[in-house]
């Protein structure tokens, strides 16, 4: 009997931890209860990329989008929906301002903008099954490249299509596979960068999670263009979910022979190991990524020569990241031109954004390059929660910058945000409001980076360091203006003296947080405050006396007993002992404490 | 093993009709069939695996089967309603497994409104 209905639940990380799969045995149970489990059918899949509202369930070919399904909305789902054909209208997607309900996926706002290219078939097929990569047209491209084109005429389209690098430097792609191609040598590598290291980005998890065969399609036509026969896909053990499915899909895809000797029938041979890596950041440079492959310490060495040149055990290497690997598979389908017509004048097709922090739709979206960031943070994200003012907006990760409100309406690409003192890096995005102290903020990722550093560079392992508490005196108010020229000649130092990327870009957050928002480094240092009363040693608590009713509240609460004062009389607090805990300020029910 | 290209087509369009539902294209024709308890308790279970079904055979893949609420038209259930794109809904009565596969035979796949069965409301 054909199935007459389908219902896709999310099987990504962010669904998985809201209870994806516990939902996705309630419905299957449900259905069997009902007796319909052969003209309706429950799979998983890849991620929607609407996180904040997962778990995400979405019923099929009705096109209705249901969002938050927990266990007991999931049995009604299947007594409402499934047998009767009447919508839980409660767990339909509203739009917070007009509060209507959108039932259709393409009509909530969040995917309104999106173009998904990458995550063409995130949340459309079952990432386990290879039969459904191959019904939307999987490894077609791959069969097209083997039967009817030469390596230089693939490398000629995706050098015409634009594709840039989308794991950070924005390299363009076809001159990556051109330089690997004309490297003379037996044997050469590919490599798939799934070191996804940056805090909050995860497009590349999702991409392995919810369409791994693509990224192996993608490295098969590479594998083709540059003459090598053997990938290596890198990935970090901290991905379980994304590494048990790629198993699954080099197996069936091995099974199928799309993989391994011979492909379709050519003598084109290839095949992929999955290395796993340990989760350091470094590991994401590609130098310290081969030397992590190699079995030897993650730390980048000198380039040139390039992994182009000498690469995997001294073998001429390309590198590309999951994502631009999830590119190419359309761009050799549909054709160069097509993909180039996405995008701006030097940055083509589309970016996926890992869109988090204090922004009301936190996921992942799939939007064309020269897209405006207000577009993304407030048409997708639907604005800043709680209805805060914005303040900026972090892209690039620890290597990135922060973008100030003056900058929201310039149209994002690869260039835009270089200019600004940011980066694209692999797509992170943190929404920041009133209530976030950049200095902190800075300090933040300058941590990150000091962690994550090598050690190898003295002035990428030392000056971070220094960097870092010079930013712990300001934000404790003990900095002086000094301390501000310092942090800039330090800057300068670690990104001219630093062999790789992370040295390179380290300082970046401190940099364009000074740049644009150097009056809170003024404030922290001159006037020993935090406007947004974020640094705890810089908050100064007080009572009002006309709000205080001398409730005792805010004294039982104190931890210090430095709260005086008669009942029902104003209170006062003794500065002196305050450790500056703020249980005052939260316990007070008529805001008469204040802290600035 | 998938030894040429044209087996990998063969794999593809065996499956394709797996995903065909999967795709939410505005300007597919729509079959709606009444699915309350009045249309279930009239047998339009056996009728939307019919319709379903014949669609399937007919190798139909601009249509889409759905099944919906009460109608209010309870004394002709089960009911079923062919929408296409930009025209007037049409809307059946007493359609049972066999009327339903010759909607979709004379209807949705040759375009002739089988106006006998049609509901006057």
């Amino acid at each position: 009997m054909p199935l007459r209905m389908e219902l896709l639940v999310c099987g990504g990380t962010g669904c998985q931890a809201s209870n994806s799969s516990r939902v996705l045995e309630v419905l299957r149970e449900s259905i069997k209860e009902a007796n319909l489990q052969d003209e309706v059918r429950v799979l998983m899949t890849g991620c929607f990329g609407f996180c904040e509202k997962g778990p995400i369930v979405k019923v099929m070919p009705d096109n209705i989008f249901y969002v938050e399904v927990d266990e007991e909305s999931a049995r009604k789902i299947v007594r409402e929906h499934v047998i009767k054909g009447r919508i839980v209208e409660e767990k339909i997607y509203k739009e917070p301002e007009t509060e209507e309900r959108l039932p259709e996926q393409s009509s909530i706002p969040f995917y309104k903008k999106q173009i998904r290219i990458a995550l063409r078939n995130c949340g459309k097929i079952d990432p386990e099954n290879i039969n459904e990569y191959i019904a939307s047209d999987g490894y077609m491209a791959l069969a097209r490249v083997l039967t009817e084109m030469t390596p230089e005429e693939v490398i000629d389209v995706v050098k015409r299509s634009g594709l840039r690098g989308r794991g950070g430097g924005g390299f363009p792609t076809g001159l990556k596979w051109e330089a690997t191609r004309k490297s003379k040598s037996d044997v050469k590598y590919i490599i798939c960068n799934a070191d996804e290291g940056d805090p909050g980005a995860f497009m590349d998890r999702s991409i392995l999670e919810g369409d791994p065969h693509s990224v192996l399609e993608g490295m098969a036509i590479a594998g083709y263009a540059i003459g090598a026969q053997f990938g290596y896909i890198y990935v970090r053990a901290e991905y379980p979910l994304a590494i048990h499915r790629l198993r699954i899909a080099i197996s069936q895809a091995r099974e199928m022979g799309l993989l391994g000797k011979n492909i379709l029938g050519t003598n084109f041979s290839f095949d992929v190991e999955i290395k796993i890596g340990a989760g350091a950041f470094i590991c994401g440079e590609e130098t310290a990524l081969i030397n992590s492959i190699e079995g030897g310490r993650g730390e980048p060495t000198v380039k040139p020569p390039y992994p182009a040149q000498v690469g995997l055990w001294k073998k001429p290497t390309n590198i590309n990241n999951v994502e631009t690997f999830a590119n190419v598979p359309p761009i050799i389908l549909n054709g160069a031109e097509w993909f180039s017509s996405i995008g701006t004048e030097k940055s083509k097709g589309t970016k996926v954004f890992a869109l988090a922090g204090k922004v009301n739709n936190v996921g992942l979206v799939e939007v064309p390059m020269g897209i405006t960031l207000r577009e993304i943070i407030y048409d997708l994200g639907g604005g800043i929660k709680g209805g805060k003012k914005f303040k900026a907006v972090q892209t690039g990760g620890p290597s990135g910058g922060c973008i100030p409100a003056e900058h929201l309406d310039t149209p994002i690409d690869y260039d835009t945000l270089n200019a600004l003192g940011s980066m694209m890096g692999s797509g992170g995005m943190i929404v920041m409001d009133e209530d976030d102290c950049m200095v902190n903020i800075a300090k933040f990722y300058l941590e990150f980076s000091c962690d994550e550093s090598c050690g190898r560079c003295t002035a990428c392992r030392v000056g971070n360091k220094r960097m870092l508490e010079i930013l712990n005196k300001i934000t404790e108010g003990k900095g002086e203006m000094e301390d501000l020229e310092m942090l800039k000649e330090l800057a300068e130092t670690i990104k001219d003296s630093s062999l790789c990327g992370l040295g390179q870009t380290s300082p970046n957050p401190v940099l364009s947080t000074m740049k644009f928002f150097y009056d809170e480094y003024i404030a922290h240092v001159k006037d020993k405050s935090c406007p947004a009363g974020v640094c705890t040693e810089l908050l100064k608590y007080y009572i009002i006396p006309e709000k205080c009713v001398g409730c005792t509240a805010c004294a039982k609460v104190c931890p210090v007993n430095v709260i005086h004062g008669e009942p029902r009389k104003v209170h006062v607090i003794d500065r002196e002992g305050c450790i500056k805990c703020g249980e005052c300020y939260r316990t007070c029910r008529f805001g008469a404490i204040t802290r600035k | 093993m998938i030894k040429s290209i044209e087996e990998l087509k063969q794999i593809r369009d065996k499956y394709k009709d797996v995903l065909q539902n999967r795709e939410a294209e505005e300007n597919k024709i729509r079959i709606l069939v009444g699915m309350a308890t009045c249309g279930i308790a009239a047998g339009a279970r056996d009728t939307i695996n019919a319709i379903v079904d014949e669609v399937h055979k007919e190798n139909i893949n601009n249509a889409v089967v759905v099944q919906t609420g009460c109608m209010g038209f309870c004394y002709a259930e089960p009911t079923v309603e062919v929408r296409f794109p930009g025209k007037t809904p049409v809307l059946y009565g007493k359609v049972d497994a066999e009327r339903g596969r010759e909607i979709v035979r004379r209807h949705v796949k040759n375009g002739e409104v089988i106006s006998e069965w049609v509901l006057k409301g």
